[in-house]
């Protein structure tokens, strides 16, 4: 609690002491008079002393001037209670929304807690700590074991386990070593490590997260703009509304003026809308919050509401359904082991760096004795010829075969084949495909259980390929063999698809794709970490490469509109409702008390459980 | 030029959305952001007038909410 919180606190005890004594004591007369006066004083003294500031500067519906006409109101018609009482519940709900506020700008703060406080850098012989915005591209830093990274890099020296957790919401440890690219705001857990810094601070990982996440609530939703506006004419028109009751029908009915006032009075307190105005962007901050926790960075509020209305989910193959990397899917041998089979092609392969090849050597996995190898000869766009252990073998595809007159069976259906043949008789093939990343099935289940309509594909890749992945996944229709420039016009056709109000989100991995991002009602990249097309071209990133986050995104975005939606709904209404039963003279001014900091205690209660995402997050 | 400056005393968000939209109707403001949950303004305005800009965006922004203070 600050300062000013915690003498508000005081202030709030001591009136409300005095109030209930006051009640209790059941004087009567001037010094009655006189014991709710010092309360009203002692609760709401900087109020009245703020309105009397604002009507000098022509502000007059403000709040402070509203709660001062409605308590002074109360006063001179000798209601002292329900005067004092207006000040103190709108002092105590005053104190509850900005410690409430203040609490969750907190706890959003802690989870994003990830800008580094300094970095080690070597300067001479010793090892200084500096600002991580004085560290320039090229510097070597240290960072010891519990430290966070506080720079992008890669590893010169050492080998450690980081801890991601707090940019990706994984658990499990990344191993890294000499050679491998490093991301600032993970903590290094057990190694010392040397980095040499790939990016200056302003550039960093850290910074860039940081900066979306506090930018993210200027973009502000519908319904944020929509209750913003909405209290821009709420105010004026309840007070107009309070003054015509105070005058106008006693003037027309004869009835004693203090009757209509009483009920104006309890408008004025009942005109204050920033409960409301409050509860709904608290609402998308809480969900943005959670859903950064989460390891979903969402740009703003609009997009975390577009995503509860999404219908069609678009996806790119490679690198977002698929690992994007090649590994040995099937080997097919002909008398002889998969094994040997496995080794005579690894061999064979050993002096070629092509993909292929080298998703070849790894299914082998053993080290490859090259003293073995004699006479190797490549037949570009066919393969490879070598003497394996004395054996001509023949490695590659299928016009290899058909060249060297060998019969064999044609195994094209999916991924790569190379085909192998020992001695001039055909020996099996080996495929090779890009893998489905192992959460990909679930991620479209979980997709379809959300509400999901469509779930399609789009690559680049051959029809084979695609059609074999979009079955395996029970995607709802795919697109295949497009070009860059194809993608966006498919992708034109389906906005086409979606319903008036729907949204449709496609998901990329940030290469190649941005144009299709950017088309898109809304723009997921994959695997944000490290890839800064992605960040720069995505409405909501994805920190790891977990397809399955789309659905806690998507599970969060609703959970988030529901929240808002039951608050506005609530608040309206509640507020509604005793307008009316005021103006009839059925509420008193406690109704009307009610009406205001009742409700945005519990609208602002209610909010803050959008910062609660837990149960969205699997356990993988 | 766009720059971000801190807020301090900036106590309810409808005032953040009054003082908003009464910055952005001054002169020569391109664009300007209240951002109550973090109590940030963002400013933008043509390069050579943003100082004496920002002096009616402060006499602005205090007429509404007078304890405001915009660190820059």
């Amino acid at each position: 609690m600050s300062k000013s919180e915690k003498s508000q606190l005081i202030r709030i005890l001591i009136a409300a002491a005095i109030f209930t004594a006051g009640i209790l004591l059941k004087i009567e007369g001037v010094w009655k008079f006189i014991i709710f006066l010092s309360a009203y004083l002692i609760v709401g003294g900087d109020i009245l002393w703020k309105a009397i500031k604002n009507i000098a500067r022509g502000q007059i519906f403000d709040e402070n001037f509203l709660m001062t006409v409605a308590s002074i109101g109360a006063f001179f018609l000798t209601e002292y209670a329900e005067g004092v009482a207006v000040m103190l519940f709108y002092q105590v709900g005053e104190l509850f929304q900005s410690s409430a506020v203040s609490k969750s700008r907190r706890s959003i703060s802690d989870l994003m807690d990830i800008r580094p406080d300094y970095a080690n850098i070597m300067r001479g012989d010793a090892l200084v700590q500096v600002d991580p915005e004085e560290v320039q591209v090229g510097d070597i830093i240290i960072v010891k074991p519990g430290e966070r990274i506080p720079l992008d890099g890669v590893v010169e020296e050492g080998y450690s386990a980081l801890d991601t957790s707090a940019l990706t919401g994984e658990s499990v440890p990344r191993e890294v070593g000499m050679g491998d690219s490093v991301i600032s705001g993970c903590i290094n857990q057990n190694g010392k490590l040397s980095i040499r810094v790939s990016r200056e601070f302003d550039q960093s990982t850290v910074a860039k997260i940081l900066e979306m996440v506090e930018n993210s609530s200027d973009k502000k939703a519908k319904s944020e703009n929509f209750i913003t506006r909405f209290a821009r004419y709420y105010t004026p028109t309840v007070v107009i509304a309070a003054a015509i009751l105070a005058l106008v029908p006693p003037l027309i009915t004869g009835q004693p003026f203090d009757v209509w006032i009483v009920r104006a009075l309890t408008f004025l307190v009942i005109s204050c809308p920033c409960a409301l105005v409050i509860s709904v962007p608290l609402s998308f901050f809480g969900g943005i919050g959670g859903a950064s926790k989460s390891g979903v960075l969402v740009k703003g509020s609009n997009y975390l509401e577009a995503l509860a209305k999404t219908e069609i989910v678009v996806f790119d193959k490679t690198g977002t359904l698929t690992k994007g990397n090649f590994v040995v899917s099937e080997v097919h041998p002909v008398n002889m082991s998969s094994d040997e089979l496995i080794k005579l092609a690894a061999y064979a392969e050993d002096y070629s760096s092509h993909p292929i090849a080298s998703s070849i050597k790894k299914a082998y996995g053993k080290p490859v004795d090259s003293s073995q190898i004699k006479d190797i000869e490549e037949i570009a766009g066919h393969g490879v010829k070598a003497f394996i252990g004395g054996k001509e073998v023949l490695a590659g595809n299928a016009k290899l075969m058909k060249l060297k007159q060998i019969s064999y069976e044609d195994a094209a259906s999916a991924g790569t084949v190379v085909y192998i043949a020992v001695d001039g008789k055909y020996a099996g093939y080996i495929r090779i495909e890009d893998e489905i990343k192992p959460d990909s099935a679930q991620a479209i289940s979980d997709l379809k259980a959300a509400g999901i309509k469509q779930t399609i594909m789009l690559t680049g890749d051959s029809d084979a390929v695609g059609r074999k992945v979009a079955s395996a996944l029970n995607l709802d229709e795919v697109y295949t063999e497009l070009l860059p420039a194809d993608k966006v016009e498919q992708m034109e056709k389906l906005m086409e698809q979606k319903s008036g109000k729907g949204m449709l989100a496609f998901v990329g991995d940030g290469i190649n794709d941005a144009p299709v991002l950017a088309r898109a009602d809304i723009g997921i990249a994959m695997g944000g970490l490290g890839s800064d097309a992605a960040i720069e071209a995505a409405d909501i990133v994805i920190m790891t490469d977990e397809t399955s986050k789309i659905s806690t995104a998507i599970q969060i975005s609703k959970k988030t509109l529901r929240i808002v939606r039951q608050n506005i709904v609530f608040s309206l209404a509640v507020k509604a409702f005793v307008l009316i039963l005021g103006a009839t003279g059925y509420a008193s001014m406690w109704a009307a008390i009610f009406a205001d900091v009742g409700v945005s205690v519990i609208a602002i209660l209610n909010a803050i459980r959008a910062l609660n995402v837990k149960k969205f997050n699997k356990v993988s | 030029m766009k720059k971000t400056m801190k807020l301090q005393n900036l106590d309810c968000a409808n005032c953040a959305a009054k003082i908003e939209n009464a910055v952005s109707k001054l002169d020569g403001v391109d664009s300007v952001k209240v951002n109550f949950m973090w109590q940030k303004m963002t400013l933008e305005t043509p390069d050579d007038q943003f100082d004496t800009i920002l002096e009616s965006v402060k006499k602005t922004a205090k007429k509404i909410e007078p304890d405001l203070v915009i660190l820059t």
